[in-house]
């Protein structure tokens, strides 16, 4: 089978402005993902910039827009996509090379959440003690690979991008609250009872359409607020 | 840009690497109050460490009695005696107390009813010296590594190190007397070069399975670090034994988890026969990893492979049940029904042996300083260098490694070198005068790729170089095919030296990372094949069939491959543990 690709160009060093580009991949095997395909057309053009490593959808290197759709190229098969098959850069954020962007303000806000556990008793010489039921609580939240399409495809981020936290930081943001271990509960929701940071989500939902990881952060920042509203009684 | 203009930035401590090694180190020397510097080629939480599975050992004996010294003695044993004793007594005495820190840093292990962490068994694990199977495994579901990684990039976001996302190390620098100095770097963002000074360099940069066509490693893990070393003048130790973990999915190379046979499951034929029972009667499919890989190679050879080519196994899970395989194992069920289309809650998995671990690595000693030989003292440490994780070889795995050492190996040599580098900034306070020639060639080396004109493409060498890997220096070894892997190698690498990119632009030039990288591959794949075809005996992952016994009167010894006149020397193997009697050689059953 042979596949038609378009995919967005930019080299600020060569390019007056980006361009589509179109690549034909032949013998397109059946199981193969986009990965695969963009790893190949970079043998052939190896100016053909983008981010990978692991190549089983973990390390969160490769997320970019796939005909519309933000998702991780490595675990996205080629046999479910619409030719030519549109590959561009996740929105919103600036563009060093081709579909590489600058992640920068998507990691700042990672670390506007305080994202580590916070444990102000003395630390016992063994674990902390957590029921499974209370690790469950977790499941959902932890497995985040920040690989950023969530965000880069959620409204709210692209009109405030500066003071909306985002899906993926408030996913964090509950995966703290939500730990049984973790005692800065107030500090945490203190910190977030703002206007934009959290209230700016207005559960359009992207965000749980295009997560690889099939995670669900509108449900995590209904959580959250739920926790403000309680607090508040 | 000339050497000049180029800036130098100084820290107490380098780290290149941000791997669940270089993160634990970074962290304890962050909260020692040292200045740090993490160089590292990607975002640190897309490191490779986040791609570890079924756990890490630690005899916390949550589920089954247990205790460090049995731990030990499965490690030795599996290491087929080439392990290095007094350090394997070291790591499994500190396991308890690192994954307690590691659970204190939030990491969201899985839990058993009692509220403590849930551990599984794992393969070579026994009780009481080689009894019944141990669970020692810790574990967060399958993504253990993941949980591990991301709640260590946390805490050094709350000890606020010091990151070089996405720059790449070209070398370390060094002066005439040897003392390592730091290294020269470069922004792949822009490809700004820098100097980063250091008092202490620590090499944490992980394995090179990309070595091999087929394998679980991520495209990023090409040996840099190992690299470096041999550039430095730094021997490899033990680079013959690679581990081919039994069950990567066949022909693709994902992997699942040994932690799946951990929870029942187990392999079958083309007969649908558990072959296993043949190849090691008592443990079964929780042999040690090379024990499994040539059970599986020989089905297949033999002719009971599955599949229309019977060229594989098929790894059975359907009967722990939907249950079991969603709260326990969800991240391999979903690799399987992305890549396999198959659910293995319903049907059989497809596997295959697959390049997975180096056990060899950088020498060091069990505070992470890189130890050579000079003179007459086999280990002599290089001042201000330290190496941990899979880049290093301690020893603690020797010729095999077990399931669940790995995770505890970074961890515990990443905080035990950090605590050696704070002794050593006590002691050495002051940057030593950088040597400008060093930085002259490190800069070579980069700009070599300025060259333009005709040349080969750096694709089709590196697709030729795993290829020969894969043909000649695999799960079973001969004098004749190891000797063809030295001369399809070598000549590889003489054309490397003649290849030219094509892109020479400075911003986010993957081209050129990929050219370097294929040059720190193809030191360390040289010094993978003339250590195997060096070593005629049986051990460990080193299965040679014209020498299939292990021969400890004259192998009882380990490898070091210098890059000078690609020569090998030898050490001994330090079979004197810290405390207790050492482990004698006894042959290894399963």
């Amino acid at each position: 089978m042979t596949m038609r690709f378009r995919i967005y160009r930019y080299n600020p060093e060569a390019d007056q402005k980006p361009y589509m580009q179109d690549y034909e991949l032949q013998d397109v095997g059946g199981d193969m993902m986009l990965l695969d395909a963009l790893l190949i057309l970079k043998e052939q053009d190896p100016t053909l910039t983008f981010r990978r490593s692991c190549r089983e959808g973990v390390c969160g290197s490769d997320g970019m827009n796939i005909n519309g759709t933000n998702g991780l190229a490595c675990i996205t098969p080629l046999s479910g996509l619409k030719q030519p098959v549109e590959v561009r850069p996740m929105p919103r954020l600036p563009v060093i090379r081709d579909l590489i962007v600058d992640m920068d303000q998507f990691y700042k806000q990672y670390r506007d959440v305080k994202p580590f556990l916070t444990v102000k008793d003395p630390l016992p010489e063994a674990e902390l003690q957590q029921t499974p039921k209370q690790r469950d609580r977790l499941d959902g939240l932890y497995e985040c690979i920040l690989c950023g399409c969530c965000s880069t495809q959620c409204p709210s981020f692209w009109w405030n991008p500066d003071k909306f936290l985002g899906p993926a930081a408030l996913l964090q943001a509950a995966r703290f609250l939500c730990d049984s271990r973790d005692q800065a509960t107030q500090e945490r929701l203190e910190a977030l009872d703002d206007p934009f940071k959290l209230f700016r989500c207005h559960t359009i939902m992207n965000c749980v359409d295009v997560c690889p990881k099939g995670l669900n952060p509108t449900k995590a920042i209904g959580e959250i607020k739920k926790m403000m509203v309680k607090k508040s009684l | 840009m000339t050497i000049n203009s180029i800036q130098t930035r100084r820290f107490d401590t380098l780290i290149i690497g941000a791997g669940g090694g270089g993160l634990r180190a970074a962290l304890q020397l962050a909260e020692a109050d040292a200045s740090v510097a993490v160089v590292s080629k990607v975002f640190p939480t897309r490191s490779h460490t986040v791609a570890a599975q079924g756990g890490m050992n630690a005899a916390l004996a949550n589920v089954l009695p247990d205790n460090w010294h049995w731990h030990m003695f499965d490690t030795v044993k599996g290491s087929d005696y080439l392990g290095d004793q007094d350090a394997i007594e070291y790591m499994c005495r500190a396991a308890p107390k690192v994954v307690y820190e590691l659970e204190h840093f939030g990491v969201p292990f899985s839990r058993l009813d009692n509220g403590r962490i849930y551990q599984r068994p794992f393969g070579g694990q026994s009780q009481n010296f080689g009894g019944e199977q141990a669970a020692r495994t810790c574990a967060a579901a399958d993504r253990t590594g993941h949980a591990i990684l991301h709640s260590l990039y946390q805490q050094n976001i709350r000890a606020r190190t010091h990151f070089f996302d996405e720059y790449f190390a070209v070398d370390l620098l060094k002066d005439d007397e040897g003392n390592v100095l730091g290294a020269f770097v470069f922004d792949i963002h822009t490809g700004e070069e820098i100097i980063i000074e250091a008092k202490t360099t620590l090499i944490a940069t992980g394995g090179a399975g990309q070595l091999f066509r087929t394998t679980t490693n991520a495209l990023i893990n090409t040996g840099d670090g190992m690299a470096m070393a041999l550039r430095a003048g730094v021997p490899l130790q033990d680079m013959e034994f690679f581990q081919f973990h039994p069950t990567g999915i066949a022909g693709r190379g994902m992997l699942i988890t040994e932690g799946a046979r951990g929870e029942g499951g187990y392999l079958v034929n083309a007969m649908g026969e558990r072959l296993m029972e043949r190849y090691a009667p008592k443990a079964k499919d929780l042999a040690s990893r090379d024990v499994v890989s040539r059970a599986i190679y020989t089905e297949v050879k033999e002719g009971r492979g599955c599949g229309p080519n019977k060229d594989h196994v098929m790894l059975k899970l359907d009967h722990l049940g939907e249950d079991v395989l969603q709260k326990r194992l969800p991240g391999i069920r979903q690799t399987c029904i992305t890549f396999l289309g198959i659910d293995p809650a319903e049907q059989a998995i497809p596997v295959y042996p697959t390049a997975h671990y180096t056990m060899g690595g950088i020498p060091t000693d069990r505070y992470g300083q890189v130890v050579v030989p000079v003179k007459d003292t086999p280990e002599e440490p290089v001042n201000g260098l330290y190496a941990a994780g899979e880049c290093a070889c301690v020893s603690v795995h020797g010729a095999n490694r077990l399931g669940g050492n790995s995770l505890l190996d970074i961890l515990v040599f990443g905080r035990s070198a950090a605590n050696h580098i704070i002794g050593y900034l006590k002691e050495n306070r002051y940057h030593r005068p950088m040597n400008e020639a060093s930085v002259e060639k490190a800069w070579q080396r980069l700009h070599r790729w300025d060259k333009t004109g005709e040349g080969e493409s750096v694709e089709r060498i590196r697709a030729d170089l795993k290829k020969s890997m894969e043909d000649n220096c695999g799960v079973f070894r001969t004098q004749e095919v190891l000797d063809n892997g030295i001369k399809e190698v070598s000549a590889i690498a003489e054309r490397l030296k003649e290849a030219r990119i094509s892109d020479h632009t400075g911003m986010f030039n993957t081209a050129r990372v990929e050219a370097l990288e294929l040059e720190n591959l193809m030191d360390v794949a040289l010094a993978t094949v003339y250590s195997a075809s060096a070593r005629t005996e049986s051990r460990g992952a080193h299965s040679r069939i014209d020498y299939p016994e292990r021969d400890d009167k004259n192998w009882m010894k380990h490898s070091l491959y210098s890059s000078e006149g690609r020569k090998l020397d030898y050490k001994p193997v330090r079979t004197k543990p810290m405390s207790v009697t050492s482990f004698p050689p006894r042959p290894r059953v399963y």
